[in-house]
């Protein structure tokens, strides 16, 4: 689509999209938000710039593909249970640090969370990107 | 010679050879004891995952391991250009590992994993060539039937926890036998079941000859020497449980006798150097199963001797005709001839072992087969019949070892299209120690007596002794012995004439391969009708039929028990909570009227944003917020798939509608009166109280919902995640087939 006002709008408004996102994602463990709204947020900032510009666009801002992002979010997501094994503890057991960063306590959870996050944003872009890329 | 392949491939052999040297080492200190480990696996249902070392599981680990070490040295220069090979070690590896598993277990459950993944490597080992249509359709068959064979002895191992108390094996064994408990016929039905098509007893023989699609290497070592050795042990392990009884006599020394027949003859007429071999490998099985049909002590013992000569010299033979097969590029018997200039080792590892198949003296097959026309002479019933089935499997089996001993060797030599010379030192290793131990056995008594016979058979039997010895002085035994070499070796002047009244008698038979055949298409096509009806492509059908099912089930239920209650509806809804409402019905009637597409998606958005103030209504911000992101996403996601779609052209007829209508009514009006029953039903709120007060204090989160979804409950959001990415892969992958098909 050749609107110059939503590539405008796109422009401007991705950005906040994406910081919008972290804030979600930094936020989910003590308000509402988390690793899947966060994500969503993203797979929709990135929709806004396909349709505005092109999916060939958007995947050149990725730069990764995104199935790789959604397999590297599962990696994560999958070994962040494995920190507890190390002491002891069953798979996915929450290990925490002791210090928390503006209020924001970070630790194995928090690590599955962003496993989540990376894999909503794989799965959504990827499969909406190849839907715009289909030709009749 | 691809020299760097060999030496990695020698590497390799490193690990079975000392698996070998230990468990060679442990034969003298076995004795009649035991030692193992277990370790705690499902506790509530006793199944643990044990290992136990006794007399028999030591014969067999020695033998797996031994000739493992062989194969490996074997495959080293004979797999060295193979285009596979990396796959054919890590199948034979997981194979070895396998199987010792197997003859270890101390658990029924053990067992039976192991059992299972021994059909599962065979399979990949068999179909190694898989770009051969014959090797994959060999594999399957052979996965197939022991497959099958592996679930009903599943069964057959459950019930018998079941008849006696506890899976532990050894717990089992010394609990005597269960002959007469209730359940008995049907666990020796399923049990023989499981071990007969493992060790490819009539009618589950089929699989067994086909089998040699494998590579040489595969064929010496699973499917001679070890694997179908699996239901030998098994009947062998099972004896003081299930054994003592007419129905395990006559049951077991049937088929191993049909069997023993069955190969027997059936070898005589191939061709295929490999096959001829693969039959008279059945016809032993067949022996062996035989033998511990009749279950007296004598005849045990001769079953372990008999295990271990056939082990030694058909491994050889499988090898040698490996290296026969790479080194004139023929198996065919009829193109082979005057092999003996050109390789003399191999001719002598192939006269030895077959020596040893004939049961010749001085090699350790003679000291077999006289061991089990002693122990027969010596049985309680049938004593006749069971050494006449012997004599005349023996005495073909004579036949074939002299075919195989005379013709490729002392034949008139053939033309071949390349220079055969003899194989190099890493592919004769092998042949040339397992003729060697052949002979080696022999001449050791005492020490093999006791130490390797005697503490099997007393495993099974509970008596600890074994007489095994080179002479025992002229008696019945020896002259049957005799008999079987003289008969043997008229059969052999006579083959020809054999092949013919062979092939005629055989032509009119139904053979189990071909019901085998029959049962798959039928099976095929079973499949295939059912397909076609219930998943005939549309996805309204199949939304339907889970529609239909749902509301029966749900709707069935909540009449029958009376179940479903409404709730009083009071206070009265608030003049927001009512436009809410409004807005959400208007969607839903915007989808189902649309004319076009895009106000069908649109309307469907707008009944989900509806749904969503709902949720931020009543107090659940997360479900709101991911419910609108959601919604907005699938909005798009939906528009983009029915964007490139023509127009409605044709819309469903009066009926259609009125059906569908009449579903989707009566599945949204059940699941109300679902929705609206549980209202009424006193919910107990422990699990989410106590959630909502340990949130903050042991997980550090306020946010309960999401302290649930990445902490409580994580290992449900990791399947659901798991879950995403198929369904996101699959998605696409279709997607990209498509646009590789229009030419992009």
């Amino acid at each position: 689509m050749n609107s110059i006002i939503l590539q405008a709008v796109a422009r401007f408004f991705m950005p906040v999209q994406l910081l919008f996102s972290v804030f979600l994602l930094l936020r989910g463990h003590n308000a509402p938000g988390g690793g899947f709204a966060a994500g969503l947020v993203v797979a929709a900032a990135l929709a806004l710039h396909a349709i505005a510009f092109s999916p060939a666009a958007t995947r050149q801002l990725m730069r990764v593909e995104p199935v790789t992002v959604a397999g590297v979010g599962l990696l994560i997501a999958l070994s962040s249970g494995t920190i507890g094994l190390f002491g002891g503890e069953p798979y996915l057991t929450g290990e925490w640090l002791d210090f928390s960063v503006l209020s924001v306590k970070f630790g194995t959870p928090f690590l599955f969370d962003v496993g989540v996050y990376l894999l909503v944003i794989g799965m959504a872009a990827g499969v909406l990107l190849s839907l715009m890329e289909v030709r009749s | 010679m691809n020299r760097r392949a060999v030496f990695s491939g020698l590497a390799r052999a490193a690990a079975p050879l000392a698996l070998a040297a230990y468990f060679a080492a442990e034969l003298a200190d076995i004795g009649d004891g035991a030692r193992g480990f277990s370790y705690e696996w499902v506790p509530a249902l006793g199944i643990e995952f044990a290992l136990r070392l006794d007399g028999l599981s030591l014969l067999f680990a020695v033998l797996i391991s031994g000739i493992g070490a062989l194969v490996f040295m074997y495959s080293a220069s004979y797999m060295s250009h193979h285009a596979a090979r990396g796959r054919f070690y890590i199948l034979l590896y997981l194979f070895m590992g396998a199987m010792l598993g197997l003859v270890l277990a101390d658990n029924l459950i053990t067992l039976i994993v192991f059992w299972e993944l021994t059909s599962i490597t065979s399979y990949g080992l068999i179909s190694l060539e898989s770009q051969r249509e014959s090797a994959r359709s060999a594999a399957l068959q052979a996965l197939f039937v022991t497959g099958a064979g592996g679930l009903a002895l599943l069964a057959g191992f459950v019930l018998l926890g079941q008849a006696a108390g506890t899976y532990q094996i050894s717990e089992l064994v010394a609990g005597g036998s269960l002959a007469d408990d209730d359940l008995y016929l049907p666990i020796l039905a399923l049990v023989l079941l499981g071990a007969f098509t493992k060790s490819a007893q009539v009618p589950f023989h089929f699989w067994l000859p086909n089998a040699m699609e494998a590579p040489t290497p595969v064929s010496a070592y699973l499917h001679s020497a070890t694997m179908v050795k699996a239901g030998v042990y098994l009947l062998a392990r099972l004896m003081p449980v299930l054994g003592d009884s007419d129905e395990w006599f006559y049951a077991v020394s049937g088929i191993g006798a049909a069997t023993m027949l069955t190969g027997a003859v059936l070898a005589l007429a191939q061709t295929d150097l490999k096959r001829i071999l693969a039959y008279s490998t059945l016809s032993i099985l067949g022996s062996l199963v035989f033998l511990l049909g009749i279950g007296t002590h004598d005849t045990v013992v001769a079953a372990m001797v008999l295990l271990v000569a056939h082990a030694c010299y058909k491994a050889a033979l499988f090898l040698a005709a490996g290296i026969i097969d790479h080194e004139t590029g023929t198996r065919d018997i009829r193109e082979l001839g005057g092999l003996m200039r050109a390789m003399p080792v191999t001719a002598a590892c192939v006269i030895l072992a077959g020596l040893s198949m004939a049961g010749i003296p001085v090699m350790f097959g003679f000291i077999a087969k006289e061991s089990v026309y002693e122990a027969l002479l010596h049985a309680d019933r049938l004593e006749t019949l069971l050494l006449g089935a012997a004599v005349l499997a023996n005495l073909l089996m004579v036949a074939v070892a002299l075919i195989l001993i005379i013709q490729p060797f002392f034949g008139p030599k053939r033309a071949f299209d390349r220079h055969v010379h003899e194989a190099d030192v890493w592919m004769l290793a092998g042949p040339v120690v397992l003729c060697f131990a052949s002979v080696l056995l022999t001449f050791m008594p005492a020490r093999v007596d006791s130490s390797l016979f005697g503490d099997a058979t007393g495993q099974i039997t509970g008596e600890f002794a074994a007489k095994v010895s080179l002479w025992h002085g002229f008696n019945t035994a020896l002259a049957l012995s005799g008999l079987t070499a003289g008969l043997g070796l008229a059969a052999y002047l006579s083959r020809n004439h054999l092949a013919t009244v062979l092939s005629r008698g055989a032509s009119g038979a139904v053979s189990p391969e071909q019901s085998y055949n029959r049962i798959m298409t039928a099976l095929a096509k079973a499949a295939e009708s059912i397909t076609k009806l219930i998943q005939n492509g549309y996805l309204r059908l199949y939304f339907s039929v889970l529609l239909a099912a749902a509301v029966l089930l749900i709707a069935g239920t909540g009449l029958a028990k009376s179940d479903f209650a409404l709730p009083d509806f009071s206070p009265a809804p608030r003049i927001e909570e009512l436009g809410v409402a409004l807005v959400t019905l208007a969607g839903a009637l915007m989808a189902v009227g649309a004319r076009s597409r895009i106000i069908a998606i649109i309307g469907l958005g707008l009944a989900g944003y509806g749904v969503a103030l709902v949720y931020a209504m009543f107090g659940a911000p997360d479900l709101a917020m991911t419910q609108i992101l959601v919604e907005t996403l699938t909005v798009l996601l939906l528009l983009f798939a029915f964007y490139r779609l023509p127009r409605f052209a044709v819309y469903s007829r009066i009926g259609t509608r009125a059906r569908d209508a009449l579903l989707s009514i009566a599945a949204g009006t059940t699941i109300s009166i679902l929705l609206l029953t549980t209202l009424t039903v006193d919910q107990d709120r422990t699990l989410s109280q106590r959630l909502s007060e340990i949130s903050k204090p042991e997980a550090y989160g306020s946010n309960v919902v999401n302290v649930i979804l990445v902490d409580f409950r994580a290992l449900d959001t990791l399947g659901e995640i798991t879950v995403l990415a198929a369904a996101a892969v699959g998605i696409i992958s279709l997607l990209r087939m498509r646009r590789r098909r229009s030419g992009e």
